[in-house]
């Protein structure tokens, strides 16, 4: 079998031109994805069982099913109804890229909740104790001494989900966009050169991977300082 | 509801505390006049703890009647907020915020509950900091103190909040031996500045000299209350006998 390097290296500028599409689907659906999160956790947290049973029946079933289901889903099964097509969602949901990124925020938000609660159980009970004693309302107890506790906790597990999210974008390109992997499996198509183009896909991801590693490493070594000792 | 009898500050009457089926509390009545210094004592579970963290309702009593500077203890959150506003309360564990500063774990509350403009926190920060004798740490992190001087903030962090009432639980139990004393020193210069305090400790060094009355617990009950000198000289009860004989026999 032969091997092409100078496939591998001519198609990278191609396939980059895809990088476009493919950060926006990871940062709009990390956004989107941890703002949810967020409220679910509020929900799950509140000790009111009407919020926190619909959590949790909602994250059973968005980390309990495949996300390439998910996305089929909402792309191919959503449209069949009436009243999604009535719906001001329709003009997001009409478009492949806003079915793309609705999929991706619903599941990312359900594994970051729990990513979430877990930092906030985390929490040494005395300090928000402390703050009761101080006499802090339970929201200035949550706002200013639990949440930047639980962030700093969450952060390492927080940073394999954007990880795991950006490799979930390629999924995009199974409903027709031309994210990078739409744009590779295209090229695929046209030159019967899979293990070249898929190796040069490969490179891309890696670079990306590691950009967001250093990102969060520089992030968490910031939020340690109090951590960090004088000697 | 204000109460009419104003020398007491803190009531106490009959107050119940079950865990699930556990009796932590059982029966307690105290009253604690203002700049009156009380030292808690008994053997572990006993109850102290229980009995401070109630006061400040870090523990919902069961049954009975706590009043605070004449607020009585309800569920209302009404009624809790004014409480906390007149009781501070010292760590075993310090509990200072991590994440904070020094000079910030001191300010937090005062901006937050009392709504002091920023230079007022700070100037009273530094103020209390310059009493506990630690000016100098204000812009570290607890965790670049030693345990002596986070317990010195945080008895700092509780005074800011100008209580009427300090709350001590088992405040240097948690301390390296050489650090104790320096702890114990900014105590019992409040004491002699006149604050009310209820302390619950081990330190019957520190109880004897700055205690106006003892208490010692046993199994949730009050077991024998009386002025240190009785206290320690003439026991009355066969179980503070062992306890003292236990704790001063080493």
């Amino acid at each position: 079998m032969s091997f092409d390097v100078a496939l591998i290296i001519d198609s990278i500028p191609k396939m980059l031109m895809g990088i476009g599409l493919t950060l926006q689907l990871l940062f709009l659906s990390l956004l989107l994805g941890t703002a949810l999160a967020i409220i679910l956790l509020l929900m799950r947290i509140s000790g009111r069982w009407y919020l926190s049973v619909p959590t949790m029946v909602y994250i059973y079933i968005f980390r309990g099913t495949p996300i390439l289901v998910q996305i089929f889903i909402i792309y191919y099964g959503l449209p069949q109804l009436d009243f999604v097509r009535d719906s001001i969602f329709w003009p997001i949901l009409r478009e492949p890229f806003g079915c793309a990124v609705v999929a991706l925020s619903l599941n990312t938000g359900a594994y970051v909740s729990e990513i979430f609660r877990g930092g906030v159980l985390g929490v040494d009970r005395g300090l928000t104790e402390a703050g009761a004693a101080l006499g802090l309302s339970v929201r200035h107890r949550f706002v200013y001494i639990t949440a930047p506790i639980a962030i700093r906790l969450s952060l390492p597990a927080y940073s394999n989900d954007v990880i795991s999210l950006q490799k979930s974008t390629a999924l995009a390109s199974t409903i027709t966009l031309l994210d990078m992997t739409g744009i590779a499996r295209t090229i695929v198509a046209e030159t019967y050169a899979p293990y070249e183009i898929f190796i040069s896909l490969m490179i891309i991801y890696l670079i990306l991977t590691w950009v967001i590693q250093r990102s969060f490493g520089w992030i968490e070594k910031r939020m340690s300082r109090h951590i960090r000792s004088e000697a | 509801m204000k109460n009419s009898d104003q020398k007491n500050i803190i009531l106490l009457e009959n107050v119940d505390k079950f865990f699930g089926e556990f009796q932590a509390l059982k029966n307690i009545s105290l009253s604690v006049n203002k700049g009156e210094r009380i030292v808690v004592c008994g053997p572990s579970g006993s109850g102290k703890s229980t009995l401070i963290r109630c006061i400040n309702r870090l523990e919902e009593h069961s049954n009975g009647k706590i009043v605070v500077n004449g607020h009585e203890l309800t569920s209302d959150v009404k009624d809790i907020d004014a409480v906390r506003r007149e009781v501070g309360m010292v760590f075993q564990s310090f509990n200072l915020f991590p994440h904070l500063t020094v000079i910030k774990n001191l300010m937090l509350a005062p901006k937050l509950v009392r709504n002091s403009s920023k230079s007022e926190a700070y100037d009273m920060a530094m103020k209390y900091l310059e009493r506990v004798k630690i000016p100098e740490q204000a812009d570290k992190y607890p965790s670049q103190l030693s345990g002596g001087q986070q317990q010195r903030v945080a008895i700092a962090r509780a005074l800011c909040m100008n209580p009427l009432v300090m709350l001590f639980d088992e405040p240097t139990s948690a301390l390296d031996p050489e650090m104790i004393s320096e702890v114990l020193d900014v105590m019992t210069d409040l004491a002699q500045e006149g604050m009310t305090m209820i302390v619950v400790t081990h330190e019957m060094g520190f109880a004897r000299s700055v205690a106006d009355n003892m208490v010692f617990m046993d199994n949730g009950e009050i077991v024998e209350m009386n002025n240190p000198t009785e206290f320690f000289e003439n026991p009355t009860s066969d179980r503070t006998k062992l306890f003292l004989k236990q704790i001063l026999t080493h």
